[in-house]
Order: C-alpha cells, then structure tokens, then sequence
C-alpha cells in the first residue's frame, strides 16, 4: 500500500500540509510501517487537498481532505482496510482525469517530484540515453520534425526548425533557455509541470542541448514560483550525482550543465529577446529581430528558447517516436495541450487534451459546466495578448489555427471561463490595465497607445463613454500592432478588438444607454426597491453605509439615488428579494 | 546646508551590510549577476536600502543609475522597507472574474492603507500581484511573514477582513 498527498502550491494553498502532518504523526503514533508521500499537482485543484491510496489492485482519490478526514482515512482503510466512501471523489468529478490525455502531465500527481528514482522508474531519462547512445543531433531534429510539436508558449512556431536554426549557426559555445517566465494571469501549467515532474522539463532540455551543441542550460523562472524553484535545485543536484548532468554524460562525448535565474517580475520578459537582456542583468527590453537568438541570443551567443511545457514533451517523443505523438492531434496542431481551466467553471484545473477537442467539450464535459450552472457567456484564451470566444464558438477545436480564426490566440493555455455576469468591457479594461504597466516603454505606440486607450475604456466602465469611442478604441488597436516591436506590444489591443467584435453591444450599452448588461459596472448600476416587494422590514436602511434609505417601519422604502454608493449591502441583506439592480 | 544622497555621508542610521558581503564577493566576477545580486540583498533586508546599492555599485562596477534603472524596472524591487507582513492581492485573471477587487477594497478599508502602502505601526504592507498561479482557488491572497508564504482562498470580503484580525489578535497576543 502507498499514502501520497498532492503538495503542489495549490494544494499546500489548501492546505495539504497539515493533511500531511496529520497523516505522517497518524502512522508514526500508531506504528504503521508506511511513510505518506508527497507528489505534484494532479490537477483537479477543485478538490484539494488531494489524498491517494493506492492498494495491489486499486488507486482511491480522496478530495479535499483536512486533519480530521485524514485522521479517520488512516484509522477506517489504511488499518481497517473499509475505504471511506463518503470522502472519495465521486465517479462524475474523476472523468475531470479519465477524459484527459496526459503526456506533458504524465508524471505530475504521480510521481514524488524530489525523488530522481521514481522519474527513472517511468521510463526518465531513457530519452536522453536513447539520443546519446544512438542518434546524431540531425536525427533527433528529424525525430522533433516528424512529430510536429509547435512551441507551447504562445506564437506555435515549430519547435524543430527553431532548434535547427541554432544547430546551424556556427560557434563553440551555445546555450539552451528555458522560458518559465509564465506571466499570463490565470495560467499556472508551467508552475505545475516545474513543481510536479522537474526532470522532464530537464531532460527536454538536455535533449535540444544535445541536438544544438550546447553545453550549458539556462531556467529562468518567475520569482513568484519559489517551489519550482526549489524542487529545480535539488532535481538538478540529484541529476548530477546520477550522471545526468555535468562531463561526459553516461560516458558520452556529450558534457551539459544547468542553472536556474530568477525573474524579477515583468511581463514582457516572456518576449525572447527581453528575456535574454534580463538574463545578462539588464532590464528586460525586447530589441529588434533578426538577428534571432538562434543566431545571436546569450551573450551574443546561438540560444535556443522554449517553453516549459515544449520541453516537456521531448523526452516523451523521443522515447515513443515522433509519429506518436503526430498520431494525436489535428492536421497543423499535432499532440496535446495543456490547458489550465479556471474563472467560472465549477471543476479548475489543469487539463491535458489531444489538440483538435472542442472548448465545449473542455468546459462542459471535463470542467463540468458553469459554477452556480449560469449560463457561460464566453471563454478568454491567450490572457493578455488573447481574446475572447463567445458562447456560439464554443465549438471551435483547440488547435492553434481556429483558435486565432475564432478571434483568440492558443497563447499559453489560459482558459477563463466567463458566465453572464461578467463584464466584457470591463474585461477588455483589465487586460489593458495589465499590458499598460507591463510596457517596457520602449516603442511609443505600445507606451503611450496602451495608455490611451485605457482611459478611453476607464471613462466607458465609469459611465462617461462618448460618441465614436469604439471607433477611436479600433483605430489606437491598429496603430499599436503596427508600430510595435516586440509581441506584448502587437498584441495588447487584442482583449480590447476581440471584444469590440464579438460584444460591440455591451460597449453600446455602456456608452449610449449607461448600462452595464453584466450589472458588474458600478457607476452605471441603479438600486430600487419594489415596492410590492418590501415589507419595510428596514433591515436594508440598517446597513446602508450612506443613510440613503428611506421609509416608515412597515411601509415601502426607497433608495435615494444621489446619496447611494452602489455598494450593493441592501440587494445583499433584502431577504425579500425586493432590491432590483438596473 | 545640503545633505548628501549618494550614500557617502548620510547621517541616518546605517544598514549593517555585513551580511551583504558573502554575496557581493561570491557573484563580483561573474558577468550578469546583478538582477540576483538585488534579489539576494532584498531577501535580506526586506528592500533595497541605499548604502546597499552604493556597495553593489562599487563590488560589481556598475553605475548607480543603472542599477536604479534595473531597479525600477521590475515589479519585484522595493526601495522602502516593507511591514512585517506583506498581503499581495492576487489581481489574476481568474481572481478578477471572482470578485477580487471587492477582496481588494475591503483589506485597504481594513488596514486603512491603499495598495503600495505600509500601516502606520509598520505591521502590514498592502501590494496587488499579477498572479499567483493559484487560478482554482480565486480570489486568494498570499501572506507573507519572516519568510513564510501563506496562501488564503477562495476568499470572500469577510473572509479576508477576518484573516487579518486573527493576525492582528495573535500579534497583540504576541505583545502582551
């Protein structure tokens, strides 16, 4: 019998740690010859933290399992042997894994992340030995070719020609970049892969060091990932006792070595040429390509940079074979795709599926629809420099050309669910509010561009939008995709023209009818109270921070309009249902 | 009479750097560092304070204004000392769609200080982040207090206004 506890950030967030101690102090008290182990995020971070008891014939999912269920799993299964069927996962919320497909994931949850040994017995590190023992560098391109992965960072440009590229350029001294600078808000895929399974992303890396000519690695990580971090470092300590890393790797003439930089918090250092400036010490700007990092990136140097989750899957290709993974997948957008689920949906959290599965399928039948069941307005991919998808899309396959067909960008994978009280204006505001101080300021079009138009969209949430504010809005958009150098700055208008062009008629309602649809707008709410409704019970004027209701005891109130605030405590203390929001 | 700023001749009290040493000798000659370099001092002292950026300037040749430059360049650099715990709002994606600028609002109310601020008795700093990576719980917070990071989600306004009187109730338990 084996006891693990999933002790990813989520589920030490919700509280794992304490399910941990309880269960490690359970067995020691009452002699129980097991040790709880600790593995990466699953992923169904809805239910944790997570407890797994795996018996000779059976695996039992525990959710959300604090001290005292831990307490009671210990004494009534793990020594009564009677599983706790009340505490288990129900049948419906496991098809969040059954319907998945996991290859970049295929360790996460499963494996103890700080033991090297439980990496090597799923296969790690076969792939590296595969490559060094009977592959060229031209062949393991060949085999990356073959199987048709596309960077999973964001643009999807072919992994195989980005590593030939630097294969190609001449010079001694080369380096191999792992970018796990995730800076999308409401992505974490990077974070679990790092913190669940750090070898694989290592061997990935290993690998494309070996088909480039490379000898040294560099991770440059959010600073906001102290985990990754640390599990980073000791997976590397242990690769390097193993022979993983270091000279003449299992006696080849291949010698490698990695280290790990933190970030220091900017958004646009997941541009590649931005990130490499950070890398040498300097603030992150972007600077014009070509040259491309293949050709001259660290230090001057040919560097080859790839997502956390693109490295991921090298070992996996490498040891199954390119058509393998070429086999899952649509035509352009082969393999499968992590995507992290999150907003309104009722079961978050990281889903890998085979490109080309429907976003209804992802949210409906695997993130089991909409929290309260609402009704789902739409979905935003791609974060900052994405867009938003309405619900009469919702049918688009994941790949990354109908995503951007559908007004949206793959981008890393960040899938925000939207239902019908989310504002869209507003959304488009937050986005622009998030590239406005994220531009590094170097190209006037994105610094001052970005500026301009979250004023224009600040004035249309506050109420005061005016005539030919939309128009203005698709002008500036233009503008700062052409005059910008780098991705943040081309893309920063999107959240704002995907909108527009999916939802001008929340923007209309904004400007010319001062509504908010949504009701998530302040300035443009107004509070009244139905007077059949109220029974003048008064407990809405009792709340009232600004005195503005009115009314005899057991007769109709009202609510004074110039006074209210919109804070909303009487809609949310009216037990009548008398308050109507407009 | 002018008071110099440079850090030469201030006549404030001075930040002991002893403990800044180890690392300025240990990343001196390695090209690059200066980014680390910050983020090791600032785990230090909490922030960057001035006679420690004259001391980088000088162990690693850079100018001062560059090092400012690389200063403010990032999110994560603080040039004021910071409370003894530090609340980051998470302003993510997911936590917006859930509510977390009501979350937001209610701890500034709380603390009476806006985002960036310090609570007059040196307890608590308020800052929103980006994201903390932890979308399925949103809204959450991260705490962070003499090292450790505590994670509190989903929150709603009450729940977050109660976080901080338990820590105000154990901090007051703490002093009497």
């Amino acid at each position: 019998m084996r006891v693990t506890v999933g002790m990813g950030s989520c589920g030490i967030a919700a509280g794992a740690q304490k399910t941990w101690n309880v269960l490690e102090h359970c067995f020691k008290e009452q002699g129980i010859s097991l040790s709880v182990e600790q593995v990466g995020c699953i992923g169904m971070c809805f239910n944790e933290p997570i407890v797994e008891v795996i018996t000779d014939t059976d695996h039992f999912y525990y959710g959300k399992v604090n001290g005292e269920m831990a307490a009671e799993i210990v004494e009534k299964h793990i020594k009564g042997g009677v599983p706790v069927e009340e505490y288990l996962i129900p049948e419906e919320e496991m098809e969040f894994l059954t319907k998945q497909t996991r290859v970049a994931l295929r360790n996460c949850g499963i494996i103890d992340p700080e033991k090297i040994e439980e990496y090597i017995g799923r296969g790690g590190y076969q792939g590296l030995e595969k490559v060094l023992t009977t592959m060229t560098p031209q062949e393991v391109i060949e085999e990356i070719k073959i199987s048709g992965l596309r960077g999973r960072g964001g643009a999807g440009f072919p992994t195989w020609f980005k590593w030939n590229a630097a294969h190609e350029s001449p010079g001694e001294e080369k380096y191999v970049i792992c970018n796990a600078d995730e800076g999308d808000p409401g992505a974490f895929m990077d974070r679990s892969l790092l913190e669940g399974d750090p070898h694989a992303v290592m061997e990935g890396m290993m690998i494309a060091a070996y088909a480039i000519g490379a000898n040294h690695g560099v991770f440059y990580v959010r600073a906001e990932y102290p985990l990754a971090i640390q599990r980073l470092e000791k997976a590397m300590a242990q690769a390097r006792e193993k022979g993983y890393l270091g000279q003449n790797i299992l006696g080849s003439d291949f010698s490698f070595d990695l280290e790990v930089k933190a970030g220091a918090g900017a958004f646009v250092c997941g541009e590649e040429t931005a990130l490499i400036a950070s890398l040498e010490g300097e603030r992150g700007m972007p600077r014009l390509k070509p040259p491309f990092p293949a050709q001259r990136g660290y230090w001057q140097k040919p560097s080859n940079i790839n997502n956390v989750e693109t490295y991921g899957n090298v070992p996996w290709i490498i040891r199954e074979g390119g058509k393998a993974f070429a086999a899952m997948g649509t035509d352009k957008s082969k393999g499968t795709k992590v995507f992290a689920l999150a907003g309104k949906v009722k079961h978050g959290g990281l889903v890998e599926v085979p490109m080309g599965m429907t976003i209804r399928e992802i949210i409906f039948d695997i993130g089991g629809g909409i929290k309260d069941n609402r009704e789902i307005k739409g979905v935003q991919m791609g974060g900052p420099s994405g867009g938003c998808i309405p619900k009469d899309l919702l049918d688009t396959p994941v790949d990354y050309e109908s995503i951007t067909k559908a007004g949206a960008i793959m981008g890393s994978g960040g899938m925000i669910v939207m239902d019908e009280t989310t504002c869209m204006v507003d959304m488009a505001r937050f986005f622009m509010n998030f590239t406005q101080e994220e531009s590094c300021g170097k190209c006037v079009h994105c610094r001052i561009g970005t500026k301009r138009m979250l004023e224009i969209l600040d004035r249309i949430v506050e109420g005061k939008g005016r005539e030919g504010d939309i128009e203005l809005l698709e002008e500036l958009g233009q503008g700062i995709i052409d005059g910008s150098l780098c991705g943040l700055g081309q893309s920063a208008p999107n959240p704002a023209l995907s909108t527009i062009a999916q939802f001008r008629e929340e923007y209309n309602a904004h400007i010319y009818e001062k509504k908010c649809p949504a009701h998530k707008c302040k300035p443009l709410l107004t509070f009244t109270i139905d007077e059949d409704k109220c029974t003048g019970c008064g407990a809405c004027a009792k709340k009232c921070p600004v005195d503005a209701i009115r009314g005899e005891k057991k007769q109709p109130h009202e609510i004074d309009a110039s006074l209210c605030t919109r804070c909303g405590s009487c809609e949310a203390t009216c037990r009548f249902d008398a308050v109507h929001v407009d | 009479m002018k008071e110099c700023k440079c850090g030469g001749k201030s006549g404030e009290i001075r930040t002991d750097l002893s403990e800044l040493e180890p690392i300025l000798t240990k990343y001196r000659n390695i090209p690059g560092s200066l980014i680390t370099v910050l983020q090791q001092t600032q785990g230090i002292y909490g922030y960057l304070p001035q006679e420690a950026i004259v001391a980088i300037s000088k162990a690693l040749k850079i100018k001062i204004a560059k090092i400012m430059g690389v200063i403010t360049f990032y999110a994560q650099f603080r040039l004021n000392p910071i409370g003894k715990h530090l609340i980051m709002v998470c302003q993510g994606t997911a936590c917006h769609v859930n509510g977390s600028e009501k979350v937001a609002e209610a701890l500034a109310e709380e603390l009476s200080i806006q985002p960036g601020e310090t609570t007059p008795d040196k307890m608590f700093t308020l800052e929103n982040v980006a994201c903390l990576g932890c979308c399925s719980m949103a809204p959450v917070m991260m705490i962070q207090s003499q090292g450790n990071n505590e994670v509190y989600g989903p929150l709603t306004p009450k729940s977050a206004r109660k976080v901080i009187r338990d820590i105000q109730a154990a901090e007051r338990g703490e002093a009497e």
